[in-house]
């Protein structure tokens, strides 16, 4: 099963990167930054802004079956996940928790790279789960 | 093949062993963690099925002596412990052991030191114990089955007896340097690791082990340690009931009259003293917060890297409301020590760290502002050093002052949310985040760079011996004395609340960490050019002021910035609602 999460800024750059199966990493990355568009244009519609979006690529490579998820925070933070399952809301919703209790770190600057070890154990476990 | 809960540290491999393998390692684990003398304590086989499930951890000292009588090279022997997890936890649980044993014997097959090689079938590690004692002859479980009394090992987990025998202290003495457990980055001076508090001194000079988990019930130090140790009432008991083969327990919760000094994460009486009044003088009330802007500014003083700094606050904000209470405020402050000690932080916050542990540990303390005086008062002869106390308390009020409307704000919130039980709630995907995002953290993330950058070169200058210039030191005495007490908290209470004086004390003082180092300042220089000093004090004071402004200003700024997203937010939910409202009419 193959899984990538990234969060991704308010100015589009990754906070935090994970993902397994490594000779699919860079066609995540590239994945998830084309999928930088459709957010911005979901998001330019005007819905409310932390529903979580689907963004369906199965057409993009028929081989591997697998779905990107997007979801955006209040300030404009964005965690879009690479998955082939769809228990996804959960997963973003733990996601957030845990990118909060990140935020309340005070020695953490919003705009550095994530590097707490609660969250990485959250993502682990999220991609434990899945696979 | 019995597979043991390996797995159960969630870190490591999972061990599969076998009954033999099993057998064999409890007993060694119960070796190293228990008594060793006379008669080695066999580990029954449900015993050992039991293991990994506690929380026993074996000393650092048997087990150094075990590894080298492996016979393997200490580099081998370092990297079996690195991997087995023991550094990263700091401590050798049974799962640390019972890989690191896996480990040995795979290196002595000749395989290669990888977590791989422990997967396959392994014959059992041979160790070769050059001891007196003859009974230390590892590797032959059948023998040591039909030792003494097997004690369930749940019952004795209640137990933390050990039993101090000449043997054990010669074998603690022959391990001295073996410490595979403390790796400290700065590396300082052994004596430098010299405690956590006042008794753990005694047992460094004699091994400089990180658990000097068999030491606790040394007659000598036990006494000396006084109110910090267990009562000496306990230790008769102790002494009869290790007649029982027992395992040790280094992690259980006890309750005050019997505080082992046995753990490097327990907080003995004086530190909390100590933490406390650095609570106080951060935040009058000792029953509120102090917000995550303090308190970051305050242990940044201490000189560790942000990344550890922000670990320790992971570690230590058990609740992740970006503010500390007194516990965790206790528990941060207790782990910083410990790092800066040279102890490797732990992967959870143990357990004689929690809140509640803590709180329930603790009686309230007494919180007369007069006791922060009288220490200094009587303590000062000084009429110059109580000038200088008196400022830096007016100083440090100020910045007290400053945070403490923004943090009473945030505080009310905090309150306010927790006490509604909002704050589970308010974990939700729907818009609480964001109103609980945006009130509550950005606050404690936003002390902007300039004010840890400023008050860095003042606190910097401090540590370098240029304290030959008395207006410097008078400038620097007050970030000083928040530096030189992280450095050396297990010094007495006293000395520390009489910060300017002990800046030349603690010059002699032989223990005394790298950072109090800087207290090389000669004692005749603190004399003259009062005026000067007074001014340099002011100035500093203007400076703190002006920091505290710029804070303010940024905090300001953010909060507006925030209360514009919320107001956003704010409109799309009404929107959805607007959206939402026709269908339920109906």
């Amino acid at each position: 099963m193959a899984m990538c999460i990234v969060v991704i800024a308010k100015e589009n750059y990754p906070l935090y990167i994970r993902s397994t199966p490594t000779e699919y990493t860079l066609k995540f990355y590239y994945m998830v930054h084309t999928s930088l568009d459709v957010v911005d244009e979901i998001s330019a519609m005007g819905k409310a802004l932390v529903y979580q979006r689907e963004l369906y690529l199965g057409l993009f490579y028929p081989t591997e079956d697998y779905k990107v998820y997007g979801y955006m925070t209040s300030s404009k933070v964005k965690f879009v996940m690479v998955v082939d399952s769809s228990n996804t809301a959960l997963i973003f919703q733990k996601l957030h928790n845990s990118y909060t209790d990140v935020m309340c770190n005070p020695f953490y600057n919003p705009g550095d790279r994530i590097q707490s070890r609660a969250f990485d154990n959250t993502v682990t476990l999220m991609m434990i789960q899945v696979c | 093949m019995e597979a043991s809960a390996g797995g159960g540290c969630g870190a490591g491999p999972p061990l599969l062993l076998s009954d033999g393998e099993q057998q064999c390692y409890s007993e060694l684990f119960a070796r190293c963690a228990g008594t060793v003398s006379g008669g080695p304590g066999s580990g029954p086989p449900e015993a050992a099925r039991v293991a990994p499930g506690t929380t026993t951890t074996a000393a650092a000292g048997p087990v150094a002596d075990l590894f080298r009588a492996s016979q393997l090279p200490s580099e081998t022997l370092h990297q079996i412990t690195e991997l087995c997890g023991a550094k990263r936890a700091g401590y050798f649980g049974p799962t640390q052991f019972y890989v690191a044993l896996k480990l040995i014997a795979a290196a002595q097959s000749g395989l290669p030191v990888r977590t791989e090689s422990i997967k396959c079938e392994l014959p059992l590690p041979r160790f070769v114990m050059s001891k007196s004692d003859g009974e230390r002859r590892i590797g032959n479980p059948a023998e040591l089955l039909g030792t003494k009394v097997q004690i369930p090992y749940l019952t004795t987990e209640k137990n933390s007896f050990k039993r101090m025998d000449d043997e054990d202290k010669q074998q603690e003495t022959q391990s001295p340097t073996m410490s595979p457990l403390a790796s400290p980055p700065s590396s300082p001076p052994h004596y430098q690791r010299v405690s956590l508090s006042h008794g753990y001194s005694k047992l460094r000079s004699s091994t400089e082990q990180m658990h000097p988990a068999p030491y606790e019930a040394r007659q000598p130090l036990g006494q000396s340690e006084g109110p910090s140790s267990g009562g000496p009432g306990s230790k008769p008991l102790r002494r009869q009931a290790s007649l029982i083969r027992s395992f040790s327990v280094e992690r259980e919760l006890q309750d005050n009259s019997s505080n082992y000094l046995d753990e490097p994460w327990r907080i003995t009486e004086e530190q909390r003293e100590y933490y406390v009044n650095q609570f106080r003088s951060l935040q009058p009330d000792p029953s509120s917060f102090i917000s995550g802007s303090v308190a970051k500014n305050f242990f940044t003083k201490s000189k560790l890297s942000i990344p550890e700094l922000s670990y320790i606050w992971e570690l230590s904000d058990a609740d992740c409301d970006g503010a500390l209470t007194l516990p965790e405020f206790c528990a941060a402050f207790h782990l910083i020590v410990a790092r800066k000690n040279g102890y490797p932080l732990p992967e959870g916050l143990p357990p004689t760290l929690q809140p509640e542990y803590l709180q329930a540990a603790f009686p309230k303390p007494k919180w007369e502002c007069a006791l922060f005086d009288s220490y200094s008062e009587s303590m000062s002869a000084n009429q110059q050093p109580r000038d200088l106390n008196r400022m830096e308390k007016t100083s440090v009020k100020d910045m007290a002052d400053f945070p403490a409307p923004t943090q009473d704000v945030t505080g009310d919130d905090k309150q306010a949310l927790k006490s509604t039980g909002n704050e589970a709630l308010s974990k939700d995907v729907s818009e609480d985040p964001a109103v609980n995002s945006g009130l509550l953290p950005p606050p404690p993330a936003l002390p902007p760079r300039p004010y840890p950058s400023q008050s860095e070169p003042v606190s910097e200058g401090d540590l370098h011996p240029q304290l030959n210039r008395a207006p410097s030191q008078a400038a620097e005495s007050s970030p000083a004395k928040k530096d030189a007490p992280h450095a050396q908290p297990p010094s007495k209470p006293i000395r520390r609340k009489f910060r300017p004086e002990n800046q030349s004390t603690e010059n002699q003082e032989p223990s005394t960490g790298g950072t109090a180092s800087a207290a090389t300042v000669k004692p005749h220089p603190t004399v003259h050019k009062q005026s000067s000093k007074q001014k340099k004090a002011i100035q500093t004071a203007i400076r703190k002021n002006k920091e505290a402004n710029a804070v303010l200003a940024r905090l300001n700024s953010e909060l507006q910035q925030q209360l514009k997203e919320v107001h956003q937010e704010r409109i799309a939910l009404e929107n959805q609602l607007e959206q939402l409202r026709p269908v339920t009419v109906l």
